[in-house]
């Protein structure tokens, strides 16, 4: 078994999260683990990845290979196109629509819309809108887990129970609202590909 | 915690394995990527039951300096830096060579190739490898985690200082490592010969000669070391020498072993047996290093080598920035793996200042007096968030070189003649390096104006503890700045005219004046909420 997953976004949209839920799950399974993160700089307001690496061998390196990637999961639809190169022929990109515009030159929706369904196996999810309408609008990142889930290779069952880990320290209120954006996410892409 | 497995940061891994391996005392000045180990440290209760020195120093030259001062007393102690900060703590650090230490002591600098979040990309190698001060460079966590048992055993035994090398990938790479048991820190325990640390020329010329001679055993301490291992291969057309994390990018490329015979460095002085085998073996050789070609400009010699030595220097490699599997596939002339390109509709999104940022407030007042009315070129930055004034829409400031250098670039281009000539530096970069400079231009009463953009922390680092906290004011009059002439003001929208006034009356003034605009970091005070 082997993973290879670029999380993007920008910097504060806190994709570290989706990483902290599967890392839970990776461990639990006894799993190797590499996850390079960004910090510095470009987390004021720049853009941002994680490379996650998941095998059942040893890693060798914190970086994915170009062209090695099986899923890009991005929280903004401009920043899942920057790690193309990354991707494999066969790979998934899965990414939120909602744009985070901080810079005056940033492409307009339908030219970003067209890029993005240029990729063979894509799913994009409106995970803000999702995660408003099932009343929790700070979950909209495990909507877009939710939406990866099915290409991860890991038991769904399992990152519930990590969402319950994770998030039990908040409360159990947090914990319900971010299992209802897991299943809203998976629900939309069982949906977007069928 | 013993034979435990934890995900762990490099950067953690390390700050881990100190605690574990005994260490008594963290010092250390933030700078990415090697600000987690302290902050670990600081985060960790193993520590605090410990009672184990953790805050952080006011820059890497007091930080390398006070874990001097531990090991002279017997205990066991890491200074951590970032690569530039190894530049500030040279003095210390190669004296030190010299010196040698007495409780373990290790110096962990952290290096950025490709620049993500410094001005350079030097490599702390060399500065090993100068220092004659032997040099660990883990390619993973788990080595990370293990080199501070290791090292710290080597610091003890051999009585030197040692630096670790790590770069920005295995920092901030997180992965599993296995604990082993705990050990005791040191008691109290005075260095044997009373005079080892006074570096008077009679006994420097001594304790030289001693480092000169202890080389031999560091080289052989390097060919029997667990980190430095020869890997056989059926193919001898090329043998491969990987270094560090150079060696995971190129293993990426064979899962089930290398063709190759391959020497995996992790510790220097290089390991001189092992790479003359090669040597003897191999037609040629790969050098992949992670940084700066060091080894690679060691073999080849300056007429060159008899046999043919490839990396960096003859474009097999690129001769910059960091390294990448797919890097090592193009120089072996395998496939290149790269998938699609970049689509055009992607566009750069540096870094910026947050919203409701004080620094705004500064800039747009600085606009207004300064670059409108003077035009361009007359304010000299520092290294922190207000270097993001470079980017659109302030484009207000015309350079950023190294901690404390816009209070005394200000001062020589105010010599110069330049007018106006202004300054701004930021709280913590201000008490790293700024101090000195302001006292230069305190003695000749330099007509320059200082900005400290007091913002009540270490904002671009992620907001640490600044020494500077609530005593700006107080150490610019005591350092002697005409109290009249030092002025504070809180940054804020509703204050613009006020800010700007102060300005004018200060450019008006024929002298060195400080203003000092005070308003919180927003992100700290979002994280205290
Ligand atoms: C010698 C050296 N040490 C550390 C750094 C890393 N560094 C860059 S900016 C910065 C923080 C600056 O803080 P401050 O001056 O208070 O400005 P702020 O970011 O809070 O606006 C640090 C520690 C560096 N570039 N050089």
């Amino acid at each position: 078994m082997k993973r290879d997953i670029i999380l993007a976004g920008v910097g504060g949209q806190g994709i570290l999260s989706i990483a902290t839920v599967i890392g839970f799950v990776v461990v639990d399974q006894g799993l190797y683990l590499k996850q390079a993160e960004v910090h510095g700089m470009s987390q004021r307001g720049g853009d941002v990845q994680s490379n996650l690496r998941i095998s059942s061998d040893p890693i060798y390196s914190d970086l994915i290979p170009a062209g090695q990637a099986d899923l890009i999961i991005s929280v903004e639809p401009m920043e899942s196109l920057r790690y193309i190169p990354f991707l494999s022929r066969t790979g998934w990109l899965i990414t939120s629509t909602a744009p985070y515009v901080n810079i005056t030159d940033y492409p307009e929706n339908d030219v970003l819309m067209n890029e993005i369904r240029k990729v063979k196996n894509h799913i994009a999810i409106p995970a803000d809108t999702i995660a408003k309408e099932i009343g929790s609008p700070r979950s909209s990142n495990i909507v877009m887990l939710g939406a990866a889930s099915a290409y991860l290779d890991l038991p769904f069952e399992k990152l519930e129970e990590g969402i319950q880990k994770i998030f039990g320290k908040k409360g159990e209120k947090i914990v319900e609202s971010n299992l209802k954006a897991l299943h809203a996410g998976r629900d939309f892409a069982k949906s977007y590909i069928a | 915690m013993e034979n435990q497995k934890v995900l762990l940061l490099g950067d953690e891994a390390i700050a881990q394995g100190a605690i574990d391996a005994g260490a008594s005392g963290f010092y250390a000045y933030p700078g990415t990527p090697s600000t987690e180990i302290m902050e670990y440290v600081q985060h960790s209760k193993e520590a605090d039951e410990g009672n184990i020195h953790r805050q952080w120093s006011a820059n890497e030259k007091t930080a390398v300096e006070s874990a001097l001062g531990m090991s002279y007393a017997g205990k066991r102690t890491v200074a951590c830096m970032k690569h530039v900060g190894v530049n500030v703590a040279a003095d210390p650090f190669v004296n030190s060579g010299v010196t040698g230490a007495n409780g373990g002591l290790i110096v962990v600098a952290a290096d950025d190739p490709s620049m993500h979040s410094s001005q350079n990309e030097q490599d702390s190698r060399f500065f090993a490898n100068f220092s004659l001060i032997p040099c660990l460079e883990p390619s993973n966590q788990q080595e990370a985690y293990d080199m501070m048992f290791y090292g710290m055993d080597f610091s003890e035994k051999f009585k030197t200082p040692l630096l670790m090398r790590i770069t920005t990938r295995l920092a901030h790479s997180r992965s599993g490592v296995v604990l082993k048991s705990k050990r005791p820190q040191n008691s109290l325990k005075l260095p044997e010969d009373g005079r080892q640390f006074v570096l008077l020329p009679s006994i420097s010329r001594k304790r030289y000669k001693l480092l000169l001679e202890a080389q031999t055993k560091f080289v052989e301490e390097s060919e029997n070391s667990p980190f430095n291992v020869y890997t056989d291969g059926a193919d001898k057309s090329l043998g491969v020498i990987a270094c560090g994390i150079g060696y995971n990018y190129y293993m990426e490329n064979f899962p089930s072993g290398s063709p190759n015979p391959v020497l995996k460095i992790g510790q220097y002085p290089a390991p001189r047996k092992l790479i003359e085998r090669m040597a003897k073996e191999c037609k040629t050789i790969l050098v992949i290093e992670e940084g700066m070609p060091l080894l690679e400009e060691n073999l080849r010699g300056f007429m060159n080598a008899p046999l043919e030595i490839k990396g960096r220097l003859d474009g097999t490699l690129p001769r910059d920035g960091e390294l990448n599997p797919n890097l090592i596939r193009i120089g072996l002339g395998l496939s290149d793996n790269t998938g699609n390109d970049v689509p055009e509709v992607v566009k750069l999104r540096p870094p910026a200042m947050c919203t409701g940022c004080s620094h705004i407030d500064t800039y747009k007042a600085l606009i207004e007096t300064v670059k409108d009315v003077y035009g361009d070129g007359h304010v000299f930055s520092d290294i922190g968030c207000y270097t993001l004034g470079a980017y659109p829409p302030y484009e207000i400031i015309n350079s950023c070189v190294d901690m404390g250098a816009s209070v005394t670039m200000a001062k020589g281009a105010a010599d110069a003649g330049l007018f106006p000539s202004i300054a701004v530096i930021g709280d913590s970069t201000f008490t790293h390096s700024g101090m000195t400079g302001l006292l230069d231009a305190v003695i000749e009463n330099t007509n320059m104006i200082l900005f400290i953009l007091d913002n009540s922390t270490t904002a671009m680092t992620g907001g640490q503890k600044s020494h500077a906290y609530g005593k700006i004011k107080d150490i610019c009059i005591g350092l002697g700045v005409n109290p009249e002439h030092v002025r504070e003001v809180v940054p804020l929208p509703k204050n613009h005219s006020e800010f700007v006034n102060i300005i004018k009356e200060e450019l008006e003034y024929n002298g060195l004046s400080v203003i000092i605009p005070t308003r919180e970091c927003i992100q700290t005070i979002g994280k205290k909420k």
